[in-house]
């Protein structure tokens, strides 16, 4: 049979899947072993046991200084910038994109400046938030949402465009007002748009969130792995990183789950990521 | 007195003369059916008539008033695909027109009048045979069931004009039959006025009070672009309901026999027996 016909089985697929993970590991923990033996006090490699116990001290060991359990205060702080940002990158995205993609007239007047907001490069605008709004958490929420929103705006306007006009005239036909047409056709075929949004938002909302927090705060996954870099501390900034990304994922399943389960109707038809 | 009047209709893409001096009179409750070759200008003329697009020279008046500038209740449509709301069921879609109408504000309907825009929509359901699918998405049903979907919805808010692209285009001939019967049934009791473009034209034939033939009269060979596609042939039929010897023109010439099961075809069927 030839090769692009042969599906994996179930187990077959778990376990392919599987095996660049593990690879990865075994890589590592070679690489950290050859490196400890000439050196026992290497910190470029540390190895899976030391990291464990490093992470062991931050997940629950109260902080000395603080009180904290220092895995669970960065996590939960940076999960918070993380959701306000974003509500605030998706309620623009939700007014902005429907505006945009419903009326001509609003896709004249705010389709260019979104499209020229959006080529600012977020980070260049840091600095002015940190001015203006003060090195508190405004900021780095306003990094996020300022970096997220003119996507999502321009994806959600592009989703309410891709509606098929035929629905749109059909509605007109069946007596519908601009307004009915908004919260009758296109906002509930927005819905699903939004978390399809949302994700894609997401991945630059965390490189903002860590370049915010990297550069100031007290607290929050960037923020600590900036701060212990000073100490060349791997054995916690790697298990950060996989932990970070561990979210990032849990999160984008989350959101692709929750669309199937409230939008059944968007995903009858075609296979999604 | 005519009921449309289209007169010297010209539409134009650009440079490109797509319809020129289109005239039309069509009285009230007539099926017309058009048939043309593919790009010849048969879906703009239905988006003309719709109010979709606006010619680029020519009135068309309904009544002696001409038409409003954008869709609305009084012109229904049937479009070759996408005719029906992917986000709501059967039902969903068939209470939607009464939502619309009750209900300004929300577009959705509570209580007693819910449950009189249901049993509207009930009643639709019964009619265009789509009971047993009450619940399913657009998505969950074939192409068949889908344009009866979008004829049902369509029909609700009563248009005194019906137009059709081609809206049984992707069925099978079976299916099709029964489409038609049903359009039928449909037409005779509403007495509205149907526009139904068809590339079958058997089927343009045999449904149709009258017979419109979209091409070009003149034609310059070195460009091919350089005029637009009339009216060539506007032929009168006897059409499904001045037929008293059925025979002659009853389309199923092969009996009826797929529709048994459907009660709204064998309705048609007895109805057309009866002088
Ligand atoms: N928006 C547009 N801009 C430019 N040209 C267009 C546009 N819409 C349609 N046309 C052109 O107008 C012509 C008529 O199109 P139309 O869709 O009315 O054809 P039709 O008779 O319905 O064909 P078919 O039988 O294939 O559906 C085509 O040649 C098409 O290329
Ligand atoms: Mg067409």
């Amino acid at each position: 049979m030839r090769l692009i016909n042969r599906y994996p089985s179930r187990a077959m697929r778990a376990a392919l899947g599987a095996l660049p993970f593990a690879g990865l590991l075994g890589a590592y923990a070679v690489a950290s072993a050859i490196r400890l033996a000439e050196n026992p006090r290497d910190k470029l490699l540390p190895s899976l046991s030391a990291m464990g116990q490093a992470m062991y001290q931050m997940g629950f060991v109260p902080d000395r200084r603080t009180g904290d359990l220092l895995l669970w205060s960065d996590t939960f702080a940076s999960l918070e910038r993380l959701a306000i940002g974003i509500a605030i990158a998706a309620s623009l995205a939700i007014v902005f994109g429907a505006i945009i993609g419903i009326l001509p007239i609003g896709r004249a007047l705010f389709s260019p400046f979104v499209a020229a907001f959006s080529l600012i490069p977020p980070i260049t605008i840091l600095p002015i938030l940190f001015i203006v709004l003060g090195l508190g958490e405004a900021a780095k929420i306003g990094l996020v949402a300022i970096g997220t929103a003119p996507l999502m705006i321009r994806s959600l306007a592009q989703g309410v465009l891709d509606i098929p006009r035929e629905e749109i005239v059909k509605a007109e036909t069946l007596g519908a007002s601009t307004w009915q047409i908004a919260t009758r056709v296109v906002f509930p075929q927005l819905w699903p748009k939004l978390i399809t949004a949302i994700r894609l938002g997401l991945v630059p909302a965390w490189i903002f969130l860590i370049s915010a927090e990297a550069i100031a705060a007290t607290e929050g996954l960037g923020y600590r792995i900036f701060l212990v870099r000073r100490y060349l501390a791997m054995d916690v900034i790697l298990p950060y990183v996989v932990w970070i990304t561990l979210l990032a994922y849990l999160i984008d399943r989350l959101l692709a789950g929750m669309s199937r389960r409230l939008f059944a109707w968007a995903h009858l038809s075609g296979e999604a990521l | 007195m005519t009921f449309l009047t289209a007169q010297r209709i010209g539409v134009s893409y650009g440079d490109v003369p797509i319809l020129e001096r289109v005239d039309l009179r069509v009285e009230e409750g007539a099926l017309v059916t058009i048939v043309g070759a593919s790009g010849c200008g048969k879906s703009t003329f239905l988006r003309i008539l719709l109010g979709q697009e606006r010619a680029t020279s020519g009135t068309i008046a309904i009544n002696g008033v001409p038409i409003a500038a954008e869709p609305d209740a009084g012109r229904g449509i049937v479009f070759q695909r996408y005719s029906v709301f992917p986000h709501l069921t059967v039902l969903g879609n068939l209470m939607l027109p009464a939502e619309f109408e009750g209900s300004r504000v929300l577009g959705r309907l509570f209580g007693r009048r819910r449950r009189a825009a249901r049993e509207a929509a009930e009643a639709m359901m019964d009619k265009i045979g789509l009971d047993h699918a009450r619940d399913r998405y657009p998505a969950q049903l074939s192409g068949g069931m889908q344009q009866r979907l979008a004829i049902g919805q369509a029909l609700l808010k009563r248009p005194r004009v019906l137009l059709l692209d081609e809206p049984f285009g992707a069925l099978d001939p079976g299916t099709r039959r029964d489409m038609q019967a049903m359009l039928i049934d449909l037409w005779r009791e509403t007495g509205m006025t149907v526009f139904m473009v068809t590339h079958d034209i058997q089927e343009a034939f045999h449904l149709g009070t009258r017979l419109l033939v979209f091409d070009k009269i003149r034609h310059d060979p070195q460009f091919p672009a350089a005029y637009g596609a009339t009216i060539t042939y506007d032929i009168p039929l006897r059409g499904q309901h001045m037929s008293p010897d059925a025979g002659a023109f009853r389309l199923d010439a092969e009996p009826a026999v797929t529709n048994a099961g459907n009660p709204f075809l064998s309705r048609a069927t007895s109805e057309e027996t009866q002088p």
